[in-house]
């Protein structure tokens, strides 16, 4: 492990890492805000959800000042209900990552598998597919979510909404940003059937399922990873888009965007932590993983070398 | 007596119209481009056949339908009996194997040496215990290769692991596509030894495609040229060295350059290769020919027997080769 990471470390790619301050810095936001989502149990003072330990007379103090009633002091304050509002971000920002990576997840495969599908038939399978492809991009990727949100809310009985609005959320997401990994495997797909080592897994009497999956998958893979983390970022984003427009998260499982939601209704009243941190957190976990795919791009375009 | 590998009137064309709401708009016609037609030879059990000809000449697309990698528009290919193309067993049955020109992409760049060797038997579903060394040791490379990637190894290097590849499948015919035009003059050598002691060894038939006549020359027991698709002469190695009968080949053979040759003027090849969407009417080759006649240009020659030598020239017997080479 040790001597993996030192090899990492060594590389040519490691070189690039080692002196892009933009680089190391948005890895380093994303690492600590990744964490902190993924240990929020543990670090979180309060449990935001557990109403047990909530009390009322806590509302609406303000960050780092004791509450009027009860002089306890909250980090980043408390909302209307009484929760701390640091506790909500961390939780908060579990769900958004949830929702993204898992959507990303579904995207990428659901995208690798058509691009891979299109670039090896050719002819009418890849015409099709590519034309739903360009008919999905001139629909906003939002209103395409907001769409499989509406159906689903007509299919899923109400009592079930509350717990069934994650996956439906992961899998509006999902479908609204395939199209990226379809289009670049495709392309990359259909240099790669060409070449003579799938001619050659042909020759010895390897199915075409076989040969897309064996040899082709392995060698399109590479720009992969450049557009899942960029994807990330935007799933993110498209995340807390919905959740603030009602459509997402429920507010029984808050994500940043319904936090923001929630909050946006109290800054006339005075209370702008509310709104503020939950904001500037979904503003910097985008920001950094945004500019980590950007450089990750860069890094690993031979081009550009 | 029948031969190992048939082909007869194969022929295959390509469709390189423009996609169809161009050619409505435009009024263009359907555009066919012909690669190979009526191409007829035999191939004996364990004796090498050689396909020589220019860049376009459709030697490669003749390879790719023996393989079973492409079907032919027109014509059969039989190996050892079976209709390669009508009947999907008679291919696996046949043992058909094809080795590739560029080293460098006939090779999956993400799997070990010994996968891919073995790949041919893990299809079949049979035992690869110690068989990636063995093969490997018997194409001159070493046992431990089995664990490298192909990026580590040489061009020549390569073409033996795709050689082990091919011989992991148990092949009785092997397709050889330009297989030393990617490689080292020196290595060429070497890679070409290690076929023919392979064939001696194993009994295997070759077909050989090349542009190369001086490659061709010490391996081939037949040699075919082929121009815009269609064989002009099919003669043994000596015979179409010593008298080439067409003047397609003479002028091959007067532009390879020789050894001893330094001071020689080189005649090059008049004209270009005629376009293979409209070739000319007669025979193919006459816009090129010094001794084209009336005859040529209206009626296409037929490949026909003359001195043992299969030759498609009307005016065979009577042209004698200006440079006896």
């Amino acid at each position: 492990m040790i001597r993996q990471f030192s090899a990492f470390w060594q590389s040519d790619f490691g070189w690039k890492f080692r002196h892009s301050p933009t680089a190391i810095l948005s890895a380093l936001v994303t690492l600590i805000l990744v964490g902190a989502a993924i240990f929020a149990p543990l670090i979180a003072p309060y449990n935001p959800f557990d109403s047990s330990s909530l009390n009322l007379m806590n509302g609406f103090s303000a960050p780092m000042a004791p509450n009027a009633f009860t002089g306890e002091v909250f980090l980043l304050g408390t909302d209307d209900q009484g929760r701390d509002v640091f506790s909500t971000i961390l939780y908060g920002m579990r769900v958004s990552l949830f929702v993204g990576v898992l959507a990303v997840l579904f995207g990428l495969v659901l995208g690798v598998t058509l691009g891979l599908i299109a670039g090896y038939a050719g002819g009418r399978v890849d015409g099709f597919i590519m034309r739903v492809a360009d008919i999905q991009l001139t629909f906003p990727a939002i209103l395409v979510a907001m769409l499989i949100f509406g159906i689903a809310k007509g299919i899923i009985a109400p009592q079930y909404r509350d717990q069934m609005a994650i996956w439906v959320l992961i899998i509006a997401i999902g479908l609204s940003d395939w199209v990226p990994f379809a289009r670049v495997v495709r392309g990359a797909t259909m240099v790669e059937k060409n070449r003579d080592y799938v001619q050659a897994a042909r020759l010895i009497g390897r199915k075409p399922v076989a040969i897309m999956v064996l040899h082709i998958l392995p060698n399109v893979l590479n720009p992969i990873l450049v557009i899942a983390t960029i994807s990330l970022a935007l799933a993110i984003i498209a995340e807390a888009t919905l959740s603030f427009l009602g459509v997402g998260a429920p507010p029984t499982q808050p994500s940043l965007g319904t936090l923001i939601r929630i909050g946006q209704t109290f800054l006339f009243s005075g209370e702008w932590w509310i709104l503020l941190f939950p904001a500037a957190t979904l503003l910097a976990l985008a920001l950094a993983v945004n500019s980590l795919g950007d450089w990750l791009r860069d890094a690993l375009n031979p081009r550009l070398k | 007596m029948t031969a190992f590998v048939e082909v007869s009137h194969l022929g295959r064309s390509f469709d390189v119209s423009k996609p169809w709401l161009n050619r409505v708009i435009e009024r263009l016609p359907r555009r066919n481009l012909v690669a190979v037609s009526d191409v007829s030879f035999q191939i004996e059990e364990g004796a090498v056949y050689a396909l020589v000809g220019e860049s376009g000449s459709g030697k490669s697309t003749i390879g790719r339908m023996l393989a079973g990698l492409m079907t032919p528009s027109a014509g059969t290919v039989k190996v050892a009996g079976a209709d390669l193309h009508a009947d999907p067993a008679a291919r696996k049955a046949a043992g058909i194997q094809m080795i590739f020109q560029d080293p460098y992409a006939s090779l999956n760049p993400r799997w070990k040496v010994r996968r891919i060797i073995c790949e041919p038997v893990v299809v079949a579903g049979g035992a690869t215990a110690g068989l990636a060394e063995r093969l490997l040791e018997q194409v001159g490379l070493a046992a431990e290769d089995a664990d490298k990637f192909p990026h580590e190894f040489s061009g020549g290097q390569r073409q033996r692991i795709c050689i082990a590849r091919a011989l992991a499948a148990n092949p009785r015919f092997i397709i050889c596509d330009e297989p030393t035009s990617a490689l080292d003059v020196s290595v060429q050598a070497q890679v070409l030894n290690l076929m023919s002691d392979l064939r001696d060894e194993l009994g295997l038939t070759y077909m050989f495609i090349s542009h190369d006549l001086t490659v061709v020359r010490h391996m081939a027991d037949r040699i075919g040229v082929l121009y815009l698709g269609r064989l002009m002469e099919e003669a043994m190695p000596e015979q179409l060295f010593a008298r080439p009968r067409h003047p397609y080949t003479q002028m091959l053979l007067a532009a390879a350059p020789l050894m001893e040759g330094r001071t020689r003027e080189i005649d090059l090849p008049k004209g270009e290769v005629p376009d293979p969407i409209s070739p000319p009417p007669g025979c193919a080759f006459h816009p090129r020919c010094p001794f084209a006649i009336d005859l040529c240009r209206k009626e296409r020659p037929e490949l026909r027997d003359v001195d043992g030598v299969r030759v498609a020239c009307h005016r065979a017997e009577d042209i004698v080769p200006a440079s006896a080479a």
